[in-house]
């Protein structure tokens, strides 16, 4: 069975199973949108007495703290038992455009030149770590939502905001990718 | 007892990212370069199956744990909001590689630096926080 589940999963198996947790959420009582975790945690640092964004029925929002915690317990059960002992099967071609970037693909999930304690003195590092989490909480809120609110809660109730967020998400991105990175890298 | 199954669900949304890749920097270079199959793959079927679960959920009035109808709320309407919104964000995901979901669970694979990506991203959040109302909305 743990020989089965460490295979590297099949896009299908993992996109159903991601639909399964956002049916378990809503069944639970409470909705698939991680970002809005982020708020919360601004609220309990005090953010209210700065913004009035801040001050709201926080703790309505707990629950959703107590599944990100049990997203952390998950990542680290799966790659301390459940973890296949192979090199990720990256496209050749992303290899390739990212080794003209200077950056070696290493098998892993993340290049670890970049995703360590050290490489955040450097200015690479800097952007990647620092600049990059900055974006996505800012952008997240604007944008009322990220991946999970938008790409996933929102298509699927046929949200037109959630499609415009989604062709938001790819012109940054595509932006980033392919205008910024040859600058930045 | 109320969160413990907020718990699991967690716990079960960090194996499946996981094992996904979807929480890989890598992946994620390769979606926005179109050379591979997979995110659009796991995003797609995601969709499918929601699509779906949200269709039965409305029409069969299915009620949660709590005994109440399972409400989802429609978003409210604007275009500059959800564009802008969405090009800083999708910036910032090309970047560092990882949305929200993705940051907590690298945590969990034992990538500790992640914390100083989620600390950023809570810095955004405060920023926008105080920046809302010179925004467009």
């Amino acid at each position: 069975m743990i020989e089965f589940l460490s295979q590297p999963w099949a896009w299908y198996v993992s996109g159903s199973l991601i639909a399964l947790v956002m049916f378990l959420l809503l069944w639970a009582g409470g909705f698939f949108g991680v970002s809005t975790t982020l708020r919360t945690l601004c609220s309990i640092g005090g953010a209210g007495k700065a913004a009035s964004f801040f001050n709201y029925d926080w703790k309505s929002q707990n629950w959703n703290l107590v599944f990100v915690l049990g997203a952390v317990i998950g990542g680290f059960i799966a790659s301390k038992f459940l973890a296949a002992n192979e090199a990720l099967q990256i496209s050749q071609a992303t290899v390739s455009d990212l080794l003209a970037l200077n950056i070696a693909f290493d098998g892993g999930l993340a290049p670890t030149e970049l995703f360590n304690w050290e490489s955040l003195l450097s200015l690479k590092g800097f952007l990647v770590l620092v600049v990059g989490g900055f974006l996505v909480g800012f952008g997240a809120r604007w944008a009322g939502g990220c991946t999970s609110g938008h790409a996933i809660s929102g298509l699927s109730n046929l949200q037109l905001p959630s499609l415009i967020a989604v062709i938001g998400f790819f012109i940054g991105g595509l932006t980033m990718t392919h205008l910024l990175f040859p600058l930045i890298f | 007892m109320k969160f413990l199954k907020y718990l699991f669900i967690g716990i079960l949304f960090g194996i499946i990212m996981t094992k996904s890749e979807a929480i890989s920097w890598y992946r994620i270079q390769e979606m926005f370069r179109f050379q591979s199959f997979h995110m659009y793959g796991i995003i797609g079927t995601a969709l499918a199956f929601g699509l779906l679960i949200i269709q039965l959920i409305k029409r069969t009035q299915l009620k949660n744990t709590d005994g109440n109808v399972i409400e989802i709320a429609d978003k409210q309407f604007s275009i500059a909001r959800y564009l802008l919104g969405g090009i800083v964000f999708g910036l910032g995901w090309a970047l560092s590689g990882a949305c929200p979901g993705p940051m907590y669970t690298l945590v969990g694979n034992g990538f500790t630096v992640i914390i100083v990506v989620i600390a950023s991203a809570l810095l955004g959040t405060f920023a926008y926080g105080l920046l809302r109302d010179k925004l467009p909305g």
